[in-house]
């Protein structure tokens, strides 16, 4: 029975687990979140900061103020995970013991895997959109190409929504005539799921924003502006936009917690770790064969903190399973989206674009502080 | 007849997209006219996998399933 539960990251995730732990056994258990930065940033904005309908600093939060009281704040890097001691260790040569450690480390994105493309454009950090936004704002026509670097990344959509919303944008600067929009996807249709590549596809075409398939990007050729797949072909761009290889952090691979990528193998349906007791992982942080996003860590988040819990209070494993529920909003341009729900035994069935779900993608974002971090959305 | 597999790999578990994007990292190291084998559980693999063989030009030499595990043998192409 522990009484120390410790939180390795203050994302999503982290943040949900804490406040439900402390919720449940303040009393029993000391709650503690180490996170590198003590900042909470929403990165599903980042795609709305990239084409300039989002303010940077309206994505940032101090976690502490998301966080219960409750809940001990420790703004250090977690460098390196003893499991056999159950320690952690810090960059400050802080050492914290652990009775239940969860692994919320999430992913990080490694452009400099790519051949050439350390200039390529991305919108998967803060200072990759806040970057790519003014390069659109002194675009004045060419040829944009969206491609993908690596496999799995975060936010599967988003490559999508961000050629709708690219478009949205030229048109409304109105250079969309002079430029073309190419997006390249590392399969023969638009997105994995077959039934909304079926859904976004007429409209891709309807914008003119032009498909190619089976285009893998293995490396880029900065000086020529060219871009070549793993399949061999070759397309020249003015302006490239990547979606960068992902791969855990480096406190995982340090400490040999993860596969070759750095993530971490746990049961898909409990969220313990696969070899090591005591050790739990949601999020982007596992292996599991799911989207890497906020909306999953948001799922899991509920289960990892019933187990914990349940650790805590000495009791049996709750029969609370996550059920690899997924729920994404994916914008279509024109003041429209669409909505992608499944779990590990239902595809999705995604219901014709509107401005309802536009709106509600835009309410979920603005009520997020308020709901999500808190644990107060099922 | 009994063929050579020049290189076999093991995708059971992997979820789409990953088994294309492993295969066509691996068919780059090859030479042409050498087979790879793959073994996959995606069932979306089944069809992606003859899609990628058109796209790409290289031949889908044999494909089955047992048990839940599907089988793929892809030559690398002439040219």
């Amino acid at each position: 029975m522990g009484n120390d539960v410790l939180i390795l990251g203050g994302g999503v995730g982290g943040t949900i687990v804490a406040n439900l732990v402390a919720k449940e056994v303040a009393d029993k258990a000391r709650v503690t979140v180490v996170d590198s930065t003590g900042v909470h940033v929403y990165q599903p904005g980042f795609l709305y900061v990239a084409v300039g309908r989002q303010q940077p600093a309206a994505l940032r939060r101090p976690e502490s103020e998301l966080l219960r009281h409750e809940v001990n704040l420790v703004v250090d890097q977690a460098t390196f995970v003893d499991a056999a001691n159950q320690k952690v260790v810090l960059r400050s040569g802080r050492t914290l013991r652990y009775d239940e450690l969860l692994l919320a480390t999430g992913s990080r994105t490694v452009m400099d895997e790519v051949p050439g493309a350390a200039g390529a454009h991305d919108f998967y950090t803060m200072d990759g959109a806040t970057r790519l936004f003014k390069a659109l704002q002194e675009f004045k026509g060419g040829t944009i190409v969206i491609g993908v670097a690596g496999i799995p990344y975060k936010c599967p959509p988003a490559p999508v929504e961000f050629v709708f919303l690219l478009d949205d944008y030229l048109r409304a600067r109105h250079i969309r005539e002079q430029s073309q929009i190419k997006l390249l996807s590392p399969l023969n249709r638009a997105f994995t799921i077959e039934t909304t590549s079926k859904l976004v596809q007429p409209i891709l075409a309807e914008r003119g924003i032009e498909l190619t398939g089976f285009f893998n990007v293995e490396t880029v050729d900065p000086i020529a502006k060219t871009v070549t797949s793993l399949e061999g072909e070759t397309i020249a761009y003015d302006l490239l936009v990547l979606v960068p290889p992902h791969r855990g952090q480096k406190v995982i691979e340090d400490s040999n917690l993860g596969d070759a990528r750095g993530w971490v193998p746990v049961d898909k349906n409990t969220l313990r770790h696969s070899n090591l007791e005591h050790v739990w992982a949601i999020g982007d942080t596992t292996n599991i064969p799911i989207s890497k996003s906020g909306s999953v860590a948001h799922y899991e988040a509920s289960v990892a903190a019933d187990g914990i819990v349940a650790e805590v209070k000495g009791e049996k494993a709750p029969a609370h399973v996550y059920d690899g529920k997924v729920m994404c909003f994916l914008e279509t341009g024109h003041g429209q989206a669409t909505t992608i729900r499944f779990d590990y035994d239902h595809p999705p069935v995604s219901p014709s674009p509107s401005r309802l779900w536009h709106w509600a993608k835009l309410l979920f974002n603005k009520t997020y502080w308020h709901t999500v971090p808190q644990g107060r959305l099922p | 007849m009994s063929i050579t597999i020049a290189m076999s790999l093991d995708l059971k578990g992997l979820s789409c997209p990953l088994p294309i994007v492993k295969t066509a990292k691996a068919m780059k190291g090859l030479a042409p006219g050498q087979l790879l084998e793959v073994f996959a559980t995606d069932p979306g693999s089944v069809p992606d996998f003859k899609a990628w063989s058109m796209a790409t030009g290289n031949p889908l030499v044999e494909s089955g399933q047992d048990g839940g595990v599907f089988h793929f043998v892809l030559k690398k192409k002439e040219f």
